[in-house]
């Protein structure tokens, strides 16, 4: 939408101003930590146009006034107030510190496990005790600890990598934390009242639906769909942040990979949870409501449940990897003293495995009895996906071969990643064919495989992230020594553990059960296996000990310890709470590598935004791909609203698990008033001039609407999540239609025709008067816009009824039969979308009203159209469905 | 520098087309298969289907090959003097092209991969 460029100036760079060409020479100061053991500076090929820093540094009393500005807009509040930071290198240290603690926590769980299966006939646990701890084990390592890390990590490091003061969203950072820790506290602590899920950690009904009675299947699906929900924020959050965040003149060939990586991860996350959350809808549903999404009697299919939890599941274990193959990506090269080789090849593998993982889901169903063409055509892509993921491994192996691999800890975790990932990349290319899964479906064996996959992709390159990354937390390294100790023992423990465990499952030992008989040959393996479990143990002990012991003493580690060339290792050590002291222009892969003097410009304030006159916290907005400045982003401050919306949204998912519907709407709508709050003090706040000296002869506006603004890109991300979740509901729908010989049912009566076509033609208009409200407001007819709005929301109400009362009016009983309940959450969902699509109306006309949004500074409704387009779609497609499809059939022989 | 150089006139979503095609494809096909054999019964053959999934296939490859196309005007387009990680728009140019082609050869293998499959079973046993 070009139109919104006309608030200030176009954004573009000054044309031909700065010095001329490689004019600058690699003189360093005297004294500069860059010395020595440095790569020679690469030549790097540069454009005529480039922007070069301030010839001369700013005298050093203006320097000083800027670094004191700067230090006072970004000061982390003391006492209890910390707590309301919503600074990246604050919240991202409570989400990995919380990811560790979740991460112990589930590790004791698994050495119950293993003293259980000690000996045969043990008594450790009971059996339904044992049932809790391995589903809340499985649970919490995967949504507590495996993705959050990434999330949490991701949160931390990449501001600075992409030398942005914060992330676009940094009260949404806060939130996704906050539920993350409540959702995460409310699960585990159910195990300590024996309340816990204990259908394992993928939830197959009928087990969990029909014969689990008690709260345990609801604290599992309300509490992770909750977790979700901040995963998917989280996941918006750093999508805009890689693309819209980065510094100038970093196009999109000069990420750094794991940016690449990141920015894949979470798309995927955005495609991948919302199907998991529809089926934990279904199955709260039928658990709550007797709607029988799962029940065969009632024309349900337990499958249904298989294929959504695995449509997310078979993702997830890459949404898990990519992130850590990520850390692998910036670690190898850094100590290979070299740029990565084939840069394009390794983001090629990133993309194509991002995609590819999608057509596995299900090879986790190859027992169900699926057509053998089905399996053949995943049996398929999973032989394919293993193509990029050698790739990008051909490529770290490269590296290291082409450069000067030095030692040191964070490597040698690499190379214990690289050892433990190959072994459990061969037995997933063994499980991968159908016949040989047959044989070892739900045994040990696929214990072993997976945990080979797991802690050789996941855990090692995250704790070699922690020893590579530790100086940007906390300015100390961390030792050496211990480090080393704690690698080997981890490295050798995790393989006495889980070597045997191919093992114990090719003799037939089957997984999550509590016990097994003496006589079988099991007994020493599993022995083994508990004997490495412990070592296992010890080393991560060793590692958390290094991480948590007093380091007073200590001396602070030197500005980039490990001479890498990424921008994250500009950062003074301590590092400072506005992240970069002036965001640079960027022309390298390898920045602090391939740029002279990037440091020294940096500090002294050469590059972009060195000050804060204004007392606003800010970072520049750039381009996709080729990151020209576009705008002078104001970001929001410390506030405690995140933390109140997390814990009023919360509070309605955890009364909900106990079925107090009044408590939980209580909180569902405080939630939703908190919310209000939040957005009305604290987003698309109208500056005090249009446009603003960014520095280097560069203005830039300070609000832009449409779809250049980030806000407009956040809610477009959120809404492909939310119509991933709905299509899933329609997936459902046309999964049931396949499985029966007439569907819909014969005698049922569906929606009707009526009142589906007539909400459709009432929302229809309520769309087109949404788009004319948003014209209206541009020419500045206010009260046009207004009734435009009003009239919009009276039709979109009316609607909203019609499309209730199709199944309403002709007696559809959605606890009959799956086609009815089906039918009427499609519509009810749609329904939903519309109520909230009014909510949103009333905020914009309240703020037009207010003064806080006008002709020119119209965010609010730019997002809120487009919020209505996904809505019309929603509303199209579930009537279309629900009531156009049963014609179809109807015509049919 | 060429005019179509500039940011306007590319789009990062070219980038997603090769794989979106494998997807399209390997939905259409399991689709197919999946509803053919549950509206027939598991010991029919795929005969009709199996014409369908190697018919997507021909589609496939048509539209991976423009993808492919595309991409290598992109890689070609810009001469040999700039290195990879020269911070010039040529460059960028370059990369995003060698991405393209890349990953239709990607989405190639896997679609051949996914044929293959009908290839091999005829029926929905």
């Amino acid at each position: 939408m070009s139109e919104s460029r006309d608030v200030g100036d176009p954004p573009s760079r000054p044309a031909g101003d700065g010095p001329g060409r490689n004019e600058r020479t690699s003189d360093q100061r005297p004294g500069d930590d860059f010395s020595g053991d440095r790569p020679a500076v690469v030549e790097v090929w540069r454009e005529r146009d480039d922007v070069e820093p301030l010839p001369e540094a700013p005298p050093e009393p203006v320097q000083r006034e800027q670094r004191r500005r700067l230090a006072e807009v970004w000061e982390t509040p003391k006492g209890i107030r910390y707590w309301s930071s919503v600074n990246n290198s604050d919240v991202g240290v409570w989400y990995v510190s919380s990811c560790f603690i979740f991460f112990l926590f589930a590790g004791v769980l698994a050495l119950l496990m293993r003293a259980q299966l000690a000996r045969p006939n043990a008594t450790v646990l009971s059996a339904d005790t044992y049932n809790q701890v391995f589903t809340v084990h499985g649970s919490v390592m995967m949504f507590l600890f495996a993705i959050p890390i990434f999330e949490a990590i991701a949160v931390l490091i990449l501001p600075q990598m992409l030398g942005a003061r914060d992330l676009p969203f940094p009260r949404l950072s806060a939130f996704g934390f906050w539920c993350f820790v409540l959702g995460g506290v409310f699960l585990c602590g159910s195990i300590f009242f024996g309340a816990a899920p204990s259908g394992g950690w993928f939830m197959y009904p009928p087990l969990t639906s029909t014969y689990t009675p008690g709260i345990g299947p609801d604290i599992w699906l309300l509490g992770f769909s909750f977790i979700e929900v901040a995963a998917i924020a989280a996941a918006v959050e750093l999508i805009v942040g890689v693309l819209k965040c980065r510094p100038p003149g970093m196009r999109i060939h000069l990420m750094p990979l794991y940016a690449w990586y990141v920015l894949v991860a979470a798309v995927m996350i955005v495609f991948a949870f919302p199907p998991l959350i529809t089926g934990s809808l279904l199955l709260e549903l039928e658990r709550a409501f007797a709607w029988p999404f799962f029940d065969p009697n009632r024309g349900g299919d337990p499958l249904l449940w298989q294929h959504l939890f695995w449509l997310f599941g078979h993702p997830e274990v890459y949404i898990i990897f990519l992130p850590s193959i990520a850390l692998i990506a910036m670690i190898v090269p850094t100590f290979s003293r070299r740029p990565i080789v084939g840069y394009g090849w390794v983001v090629l593998a990133a993309i194509g495995t991002g995609f590819l993982s999608f057509g596995l889901w299900v090879h986790h169903m190859y027992t169900t009895g699926l057509p053998g063409i089905s399996l053949g055509l995943f049996s398929a892509a999973s032989m394919a996906v293993s193509i990029p993921t050698a790739v990008q491994f051909a490529c770290f192996v490269a590296t290291a071969l082409a450069g000067r691999v030095t030692r040191s800890l964070p490597m040698l975790w690499m190379f214990g990643a690289f050892a433990i990932f190959v072994l459990g990349g061969l037995t997933g290319v063994m499980v991968a064919l159908a016949p040989f899964d047959f044989q070892v479906h739900d045994s040990f064996f696929i214990v072993a495989h997976f945990h080979y996959a797991l802690i050789g992709g996941a855990l090692f390159p995250v704790l070699g992230g922690v020893y590579y990354f530790f100086p940007i937390v906390r300015a100390k390294l961390l030792s050496e020594r211990l480090g080393k100790i704690a690698f080997w023992i981890s490295f050798i423990g995790f393989n006495i553990t889980f070597m045997p465990m191919h093992l114990t499952g090719l003799r037939g030992m089957p997984r999550r059960v509590f016990t097994y008989p003496a006589g079988l040959g099991l007994e020493t393996l599993n022995l083994i296996s508990t004997i490495g479990s412990v070592i296992l143990g010890l080393g991560v002990a060793v590692v958390m000990f290094d991480v948590v012991r007093p380091r007073r003493k200590q001396a602070t580690s030197p500005r980039d310890p490990w001479k890498a060339g990424t921008l994250e290792w500009v950062q003074e050590m301590p590092g400072k709470d506005w992240g970069i002291r002036s965001i640079p222009e960027i022309d390298s892969r390898y920045p602090l590598w391939q740029q002279p003097n990037l440091v020294r410009d940096i500090d002294e304030g050469r590059f972009y935004l060195p000050d804060a006159e204004e007392k606003r916290r800010e970072t520049l907005v750039t381009s996709v791909i080729d990151a020209s400045p576009e705008q002078c982003q104001r970001l929001p401050g410390s506030s405690f609203l995140p933390m109140v919306a997390a814990l009023t949204v919360g509070g309605f998912f955890i009364f909900g698990t106990f079925h107090w519907w009044t408590l939980a709407m209580i909180s569902l709508v405080t939630g939703l008033g908190v919310i209000i709050l939040w957005l009305w003090t604290g987003t698309a706040q109208i500056p005090e001039s249009t446009t603003k000296d960014v520095g280097l002869g560069l203005r830039l506006p300070l609000y832009v609407s449409g779809s250049s603004s980030i806000g407009y890109w956040g809610m477009c991300v959120t809404m492909f999540a939310d119509l991933t979740a709905f299509m899933s509901i329609v997936f459902g729908y046309f999964f049931f239609w396949t499985i029966h010989e007439d569907f819909p049912p014969s005698g049922s009566t569906g929606p009707g025709v009526f009142w589906p076509a007539i909400s459709a033609l009432l929302i229809g208009s309520a769309w087109a008067l949404t788009l004319l409200a948003r014209r209206l407001n541009r020419l500045g007819r206010a009260r046009a816009f207004q009734l435009s709005l009003a009239c919009s929301s009276v039709f979109a109400l009316l609607g909203a009824g019609a499309l209730i009362a199709g199944p309403w009016r002709t007696g559809l009983d959605p606890a009959s039969h799956a086609y009815s309940a089906t039918v009427w959450l499609l519509m009810i969902w749609s329904a939903l979308h519309v109520v909230i699509g009014v909510i949103m109306h009333l905020y914009c006309m309240a703020r037009r009203f207010a003064g806080r949004m006008t002709a020119r500074h119209d965010i609010e409704i730019h997002n809120v159209a487009l919020y209505w387009h996904f809505t019309w779609l929603t509303v199209i497609i579930s009537v279309l469905v629900g009531a156009g499809f049963p014609l179809v059939t109807g015509s049919m022989p | 520098m060429s005019e179509d150089l500039r940011e306007g006139h590319t789009s990062l979503w070219w980038v997603a087309a090769a794989p979106a095609i494998w997807a399209v494809h390997f939905l259409a096909s399991y689709g197919t298969a999946a509803v053919w054999c549950a509206k027939r019964g598991s010991e029919s053959p795929l005969s009709l289907a199996r014409t369908a999934i190697l018919l997507y296939t021909v589609a496939a490859f048509a539209a991976l090959a423009v993808v492919a196309l595309r991409g290598l005007g992109r890689y070609r387009a810009a001469t040999s003097q700039h290195p990879g990680d020269a911070d010039t728009r040529e460059a960028r140019s370059q990369f995003l092209g060698f991405t393209l082609l890349s990953l239709s050869g990607l989405s190639a293998l896997a679609v051949i991969y996914e044929a293959l499959a009908a290839v091999i079973i005829g029926s929905c046993r």
